[in-house]
């Protein structure tokens, strides 16, 4: 069994979307100029906010810490840009609520160049200075879930990681960005991974990759210093092999108990990119101002992959990648399978945003529902082995209550029934209705 | 600058689907019927054509006699009321008056799947259903067999195919047997060959295995059908009717008889595995499948009827929700059942 399992690479169940990375996979990654306008929300992360200590009016240099940590799930915010502080306030973000944020406005004559620019001595760092570092430098899940990455690094007693997983899966279609930074830095990425291996004090670093991307596997194994203790894993193409219990299950063969962590079995699993953002602040002294950001799909005049830095409005975005086509309907932040639409160019590129996806009239046409048939493509699909058909009935009955009986919380909303359904019921987004329900309600006074 | 952005829509994600939908999956199963159809056409002419006409003419018409008005369109275009009145077609014996046909595939969508709420929601099968109705109001008309189509040739009717409606037509001229019914009252076994390539007596269109089976084979790699199904069915079957000639050889079927006489091929790929009706679960499709087979072996050796496979799939068609119930499956990362 364990040989067979060697031999997949793979866990159970899945989909497998077109990739439709083509657009953008050999396209170096290039540089957007610098614009007028930044927009920092200070909750960019999962948890708490983070705290601003500038005010308006007053000059700040790219780099510059503005925010700090609200809470310990919570990191720093650091200026994007050299310019003013135009304004602290509410400000609309990408789910459309009111939020606070830091306006800044872009000193065009400024070199733009960051402000601390030296490497820390990250060797001689104690563990729980280096985990204030990381929460300092504002270093959060890169691929999409912006969970601070200092929290992962603080380990409770007894719990022993041995090993340091990095994902290089990238499964979500069209997004490009950990693809690039793999060939384009590799060594930035294994040097990265070496700070992160010795403070955990794990026993080897393994770095998963999808078997679509053989240029990424060939040049990170030409960088693996002889005795290194590195390895890459090619990984089947197979959606959603990024995320983190299904890379788990793919590289080690171990499931994950429900409700807990990666950590309970002696796992630490980070994102390509923020292994090379670490890279970036322990050995050249940057905290978190940028981030590389795949700008595909159907609506974009000329794709490509960019590093930009945070807080620039989409349209800045869209508009150095040649503008929207005709007939863009929809911008997804994200990749196409759990990112987030935006109602408004408007809106900022934050942490977490791995890509700008436009998609058109096509994509989003939308499908004539039918009743369920039972047909079970959404079961062999769903990665958890959840009933998404059965979550689907009890939440379009508003039966939320017994869709905790059907393990509603292990659903991590990774798309595939809805993308599975041949009836084109919204399943992903019902169980999404249900578990809003369930965490928001207020229970009536008795 | 405002005034050029596009009005963004927020549909969730994900925008990705794959091809598949529920009309094309319906038609998938249409096209795999169609092999076995020709064979019935084939063996028994006209009076086969005109009878799957009638059924499907009477599922459609019931279908948008009873759909809602918006929906009228829409609901013909799911190709599931082609579907059952084909099915049901091809469960019928060859020389039925055609009205009873009709009537079958009215019944069969009207009080197999409309009454139910429509698509999706009916606990039977309708095309069994309609051919249950049929069976137990016309039991003498169900179980006149004719051979195929004689003297003739294509162009010849079966005397009892234009009855009128409400009139019953004498059915002595022209009578044969099922395989399966020579097995049962006479212990006379047809020649496997005749079986497998449908030179029998029988429902239009059960009588040829092997098209049926490759009917099947196209749904698996379509797949539009659960395999979990018409395998355990036949393993059961096969596995029981061994036992059996272990104790008796003379008295009960070969497992290749058993496989390839009567509905069971038509019944174990085509009707016990309408997703409606069967188990969404795998480990409920396993008990299902073992479920049909048992009760076809059970009804057809020991029981008055010599074929079962239309009650043994309705039967189980009837605990298919309290199957569904106790089979949810297994939790990524929590062991053992999770109910």
């Amino acid at each position: 069994m364990k040989a067979f399992h060697k031999l997949r690479r793979s866990f159970e169940h899945g989909v497998h979307p077109a990739h439709h990375k083509e657009q953008t996979e050999d396209l170096p990654i290039q540089r957007v100029p610098f614009g007028k306008d930044y927009l920092m929300p200070l909750g960019q992360h999962i948890g708490v906010p983070a705290q601003a200590i500038v005010e308006a009016g007053e000059k700040v240099r790219r780099g510059q810490l503005i925010a700090k940590p609200g809470g310990f799930v919570s990191t720093g915010l650091h200026s994007p840009v050299t310019g003013t502080i135009r304004e602290i306030g509410d400000f609309r973000g990408v789910d459309g609520r009111f939020a606070p944020a830091i306006s800044i406005e872009a000193d065009p004559f400024a070199t733009q160049k960051v402000d601390a620019d030296s490497a820390l001595d990250w060797e001689s760092m104690s563990l729980e200075e280096f985990i204030e570092a990381v929460q300092m430098a504002g270093i959060v899940g890169m691929g999409g879930a912006a969970f601070p990455a200092h929290v992962k690094l603080s380990v409770p007693d007894g719990i022993k990681i041995r090993h340091l997983l990095i994902n290089g899966a990238e499964c979500e279609p069209y997004l490009t960005t950990d693809h690039r930074l793999m060939l384009e830095r590799p060594e930035a990425l294994l040097e990265g991974a070496e700070i992160m291996r010795q403070k955990l004090g794990a026993e080897e670093t393994v770095i998963g990759v999808e078997m679509n991307k053989p240029d990424a596997i060939e040049t990170l194994r030409k960088h693996i210093k002889p005795g290194a203790p590195v390895r890459i894993v090619p990984l089947k193409v197979k959606y959603p092999q990024g995320a983190e219990k299904m890379m788990i299950k793919s590289v080690f063969n171990v499931e994950v108990p429900a409700g807990q962590l990666p950590r309970d079995v002696g796992v630490n699993v980070n994102n390509v990119g923020t292994i090379v953002a670490i890279a970036d602040y322990f050995l050249r002294g940057m905290p978190l101002i940028e981030r590389v950001v795949t700008v595909a799909g159907p609506g974009v005049t000329y794709p490509a992959n960019l590093i930009v830095p945070l807080g620039t409005p989409v349209r800045d975005v869209v508009k150095f990648c040649g503008g929207l086509k005709p007939g863009s309907r929809e911008i997804i932040m994200g990749g196409p399978m759990m990112g987030r639409p935006i109602a408004s160019l408007d809106v900022p590129i934050l942490k977490g945003c791995s890509g700008v996806l436009v998609f058109t009239e096509e994509e989003t046409a939308r499908l004539k529902e039918y009743p369920c048939i039972s047909c079970g493509r959404c079961l062999e699909a769903c990665p958890y082995f959840l009933n998404p058909s059965r979550l689907a009935r009890l939440s379009k009955a508003r039966m939320y209550d017994e869709m905790k009986d059907y393990h509603v919380f292990d659903c991590v909303e990774c798309g595939c029934c809805t993308f599975a359904c041949p009836s084109h019921i919204p399943i992903v987004q019902l169980i999404r209705t249900g578990k809003d329900d369930l965490t928001h309600r207020k229970e009536p006074d008795a | 600058m405002k005034k050029q952005d596009p009005d963004l829509l927020l549909f969730h994600a994900p925008l990705l689907r794959q091809g598949m939908t529920t009309p094309k999956a319906m038609r998938d199963v249409i096209y795999a019927l169609l092999p076995a159809t020709a064979a019935a056409l084939w063996f028994f002419g006209l009076s086969a054509a005109l009878l799957l006409i009638s059924c499907i003419a009477g599922a459609v018409l019931a279908e948008w006699m009873f759909a809602n008005r918006a929906e009228r369109g829409q609901s013909l275009r799911d190709a599931t009321g082609v579907l059952t009145g084909l099915l049901l077609g091809l469960t019928l014996p060859p020389g039925l008056p055609l009205w009873m046909g009709f009537l079958g595939g009215v019944v069969a969508i009207s009080l197999g799947k409309i009454i139910w709420g429509g698509l999706g929601h009916n606990l039977f099968n309708p095309a069994l259903l309609g051919r249950a109705f049929l069976l137990a109001t016309f039991p003498i008309a169900m179980t006149t067999w004719v051979p195929a189509t004689g003297e003739g040739g294509f162009f010849s009717v079966y005397d009892g195919s234009l009855t009128l409606p409400f009139m019953q037509s004498s059915f002595d001229a022209m009578s044969s047997a099922t395989p399966l019914g020579m097995m049962k009252f006479q212990q006379e076994v047809t020649p496997l060959m005749n079986l497998m390539f449908g030179r029998t007596g029988g429902s239009l269109g059960e009588t040829s295995g092997l098209l049926l089976i490759l009917g099947g084979i196209y749904l698996y790699l379509r797949r539009d059908l659960d395999w979990r199904i018409p395998v355990s069915i036949l393993l059961t079957v096969i596995i029981f009717s061994a036992v059996l000639i272990l104790f008796d050889a003379n008295r009960f079927p070969t497992p290749q008889f058993s496989i390839f006489s009567g509905g069971l091929l038509l019944g174990a790929i085509f009707m016990a595995t309408d997703p409606v009706t069967s188990p969404v679960t795998p480990k409920g499709a396993w008990i299902f499948g073992i479920g049909v087979g048992l009760l076809v072996m059970l009804i057809r050796v020991f029981g008055g009827l010599p074929e079962g496979v239309m009650y043994a799939i309705l039967l189980m068609n009837a605990a298919t929700p309290l199957i569904n119930r106790y089979t949810q499956p297994r939790v990524f990362g929590r062991g053992g059942d999770s109910k």
